[in-house]
């Protein structure tokens, strides 16, 4: 033992070899990724404050984001213009980014149904034009499908004066999309929390009439009480709150555009288009397995157990497709709203659109482009938490 | 794929009339419904026709051939794409040969496509007698691998090493070699259309392999601090959009780099796709390694195997084989991805339909044609590749032993 050197012990403890010690091993490994890692990071960062001070731009500091933008949008949904700040600037693309994705989910969501089941239709010819519509969309790139609409069919549009009236009245021009519309009047805000208030109360109504019901055993109509509520308490408050809180606006012609109506520009419905169409025919396939999912005993059992078809439906199928659909359904959604950023294709003023034009003009890229990350990390992060909720809540479910 | 609520199994023989009750117009709803779908097919057929036969007007396409398929690259190099594709028709044919099935699948549509772009319907002044010769070759070069494939059976790893060497062989080629004469250099400025978007799509999945293994690994691997780095990685880049992250390669890596190293543009595209497809090949590998039965690798350790060779000899080999489809998949997808690149100024096959528009001024209302070409060029490749990826499936038998 004694006849054993100090660097022989550190070498061969356990009577391993060092180099075949797997804890040190391990412990090499992570101390050798982490200086790698932070040795290329620190070496871009080098590179980047280097190039800073040459140019003199603050590195990080996002203090030119209240500094005047400089730059006009095509469009924005709050009011705009050049002399308003970055920030604001940035702050509407992050807005149209939501709007143009949460209305593209539902119009999606809509259109992947309706399409699932024509899919699943025992009528040849609407089967196979449901085939064809996702054999054709998902095979050709969303870029191409985008410029396609842009430019193709919406540049391609007779002029404002000669629109083409859809039934709607809908009028389809190059200047877009104009349609009837509903308008928020004074009474608005009160009528609002009618809404609310029928939104909590049908909660609360469905939850206690479900508890007495399965306490008692005697039939409450849980859901029928909730619908009801739902719907006739906004209808008393329509009439209680005076006068209408909605009002309609026709859109009409005047002298040189439409006055009234709803008016979406060609670049947002250029965009939507393309979104919802493409988008549509992924979650028409994710419907499609979900509804095959559930095996058709289980439909049988449901119907020999004396349920009604509407209530087989509820409570047999939709829980069990629901649980196949759901995780890739939103994941979907996510994709949809990460594609949003092709909007700088056709020139709908999105969250990428702003970012870049700032750049271009503030010549901020670091900080504008950390910021843009943020802003669809954020997103990302925020859906794959839901979905771990949701995936969380349906596993208890199951037994 | 069987229906829950429609059965499949049919009675085998039906005569006309019964196929058509059954099929269009069993009930008083389906038969309206039939009869609405017809009407507008029909409509939408009609137009269709006369537009594409008596309204269109496709000379933008037609007489801009090269610039779709090549982009700028200099007609008198243009017999180094031609070698390229010679090699792939050829190794394609040699892959069928040695592993039949699926290759067949992939060596016969390639086969077919450029024998069907020999026999393009358009005047000889665009397409001369030489340049269909040569699309004709393509197919007979792929007939001579299958059969030098047929008796080399064995000899699966020389096909192997053959692709990966015409990999190298490619890049070399079309970016030329400096010093070599008839190999001069080619910016990669002049490189676009169909050819850059496929170079984009390749480079980008096979870069992307071994980081996407190693960033696998690196997510179920015990170690804290490996682990965190490729999560960290993989999430992020995955959490947000393609065109960020090309925005990312084309502006803001400039800036990180020092400011004499200077990298061209198709590069750092090739870079961001490389960096994008990594991750989400990360995933894929990730469940092909989970799909591993834990009793591997704790046999593996029973025999004695260390760590290294548990992963190299018994879970990867079965990991692997069990992603293939998924990575067949992913290199769809990133084929379609690379029409992105348009936004930071590559002229992939896109941005060349864009530039050909405003090359002339009577072309300015013809977008539906280009358009429609370009999205018909993605479709059949796109369409032709996922039928093959569906036999591949089928054939290595995923998620049924």
């Amino acid at each position: 033992m004694s006849r054993t050197s100090f660097t022989t012990r550190i070498l061969y403890r356990k009577g391993v070899p060092l180099w075949r010690d797997v804890v040190v091993l391990q412990w090499a490994a992570q101390i050798g990724s982490a200086v790698l890692v932070i040795g290329f990071l620190g070496f871009f960062l080098d590179n980047v404050i280097r190039a800073a001070e040459i140019k003199g731009l603050g590195l990080l500091s996002y203090g030119f984001l209240g500094e005047a933008a400089g730059f006009p949008l095509p469009e924005a949904v709050l009011e705009y213009d050049p002399s308003l700040p970055f920030g604001y600037a940035f702050l509407i693309g992050l807005l149209h980014t939501l709007k143009v994705s949460l209305v593209g989910i539902v119009l999606a969501t809509i259109l992947g149904t309706i399409t699932a089941l024509a899919r699943l239709s025992t009528n040849w010819l609407v089967n196979k034009i449901a085939s064809l519509y996702i054999e054709i969309i998902r095979n050709v790139p969303l870029a191409v499908q985008l410029v396609f609409w842009y430019f193709a069919v919406f540049q391609q549009l007779p002029p404002v004066e000669e629109s083409i009236t859809l039934p709607g009245p809908i009028y389809v021009s190059q200047r877009g999309l104009n349609m009837i519309w509903v308008d928020p009047t004074a009474t608005f805000g009160t009528w609002v929390m009618f809404v609310v208030a029928a939104v909590v109360l049908a909660f609360v109504l469905h939850r206690v009439l479900l508890g007495y019901q399965f306490r008692t055993g005697r039939s409450t109509y849980p859901l029928a009480t909730a619908f009801a509520t739902l719907v006739a308490l906004p209808i008393v408050g329509w009439f209680l709150v005076g006068a209408s809180p909605l009002s309609l606006t026709v859109p009409e012609m005047g002298k040189f555009n439409f006055t009234g109506g709803l008016t979406l520009t060609p670049e947002f419905t250029a965009l939507l288009a393309g979104l919802v169409i493409y988008t549509g025919s992924f979650i028409a396939e994710v419907v499609r397995a979900g509804i095959q999912s559930v095996s058709r005993g289980q439909f049988e059992a449901a119907r020999a157990l004396g349920l009604s078809p509407l209530q087989v439906l509820r409570l047999v199928v939709l829980p069990q497709a629901l649980r196949v659909i759901v995780p890739p359904l939103i994941s979907q959604y996510l994709n949809l709203t990460k594609n949003s950023s092709l909007a700088v294709i056709v020139g709908y003023p999105d969250l990428f659109f702003v970012g870049r034009t700032t750049i271009n003009q503030a010549g901020r890229a670091v900080p504008v482009f950390i910021l843009v990350m943020a802003c669809y990390l954020a997103m990302s992060l925020l859906t794959s938490l839901i979905m771990n909720v949701y995936n969380r809540r349906i596993r208890l479910v199951e037994r | 794929m069987t229906l829950p609520i429609v059965p499949t199994s049919r009675p085998p023989a039906l005569s006309m009339a019964q196929w058509l009750k059954e099929n269009l117009f069993s009930t008083w709803y389906n038969a309206l419904l039939t009869f609405v779908a017809g009407g507008v097919v029909l409509f939408v057929l009609y137009n269709m026709f006369t537009w594409i036969f008596f309204r269109a007007d496709w000379t933008p396409v037609t007489s801009s051939f090269k610039l779709f398929a090549v982009g700028q690259y200099p007609t008198d190099q243009i017999w180094r794409v031609g070698a390229i594709l010679f090699v792939m028709s050829f190794l394609m044919g040699a892959s069928w040969g040695v592993w039949g099935g699926t290759m067949r699948t992939f060596a016969l549509s390639l086969a077919t496509v450029l024998g069907l772009v020999a026999l393009a319907p358009v005047g000889l002044d665009r397409m001369d007698l030489g340049v269909r010769a040569w699309f004709i070759a393509n197919p007979a070069l792929t007939g001579l691998g299958y059969l030098l494939g047929r008796k080399l059976t064995h000899r699966g790893r020389w096909v192997m090493l053959g692709w990966l060497l015409s990999f190298v062989l490619t890049l070399l080629l079309l970016g030329g070699i400096p010093g070599v004469s008839i190999l001069p250099a080619v910016d990669s400025g002049l490189w676009g259309g169909l050819l850059l978007t496929f170079l984009l799509a390749l480079v980008g999945i096979v870069a992307s392999f071994p980081i996407g293994l190693l960033l696998a690994l690196g997510r179920q691997s015990s170690l804290p601090v490996l682990k965190v780095f490729c999560v960290v990685f993989i999430e992020s880049i995955r959490g947000v959009p393609l065109v960020t992250i090309l925005f990312m390669g084309s502006l803001i890596l400039p800036l990180f780099l020092p400011e004499d190293l200077r990298i061209d543009r198709v590069l750092r595209a090739m870079l961001a796709m490389t960096l994008f497809a990594a991750a989400y090949m990360a995933e894929n590998v990730r469940g092909g390694l989970q799909a591993i039965p834990k009793g591997q690798v704790e046999a593996a350790k029973a025999v004695g195997l260390n760590a290294f060779q548990t992963q190299l000899l018994i879970v990867l080999p079965q990991a692997l084989r069990a992603v293939i489809p998924a990575i067949v998949g992913q290199f769809i997808a990133l084929f379609m991805d690379t029409t992105l690149a348009v936004i930071v100024g590559l002229v992939e096959l896109l941005a060349i339909g864009r530039a050909v528009l405003n090359s002339n001024p009577e072309w300015l209302l013809r977008d539906t044609e280009v358009y429609l070409f370009i999205a018909l060029v993605f479709w059949a490749f796109t369409y032709s590749m996922s039928y093959a990826s569906r036999r591949l499936e089928k054939a290595l038998g995923v998620g049924e032993r």
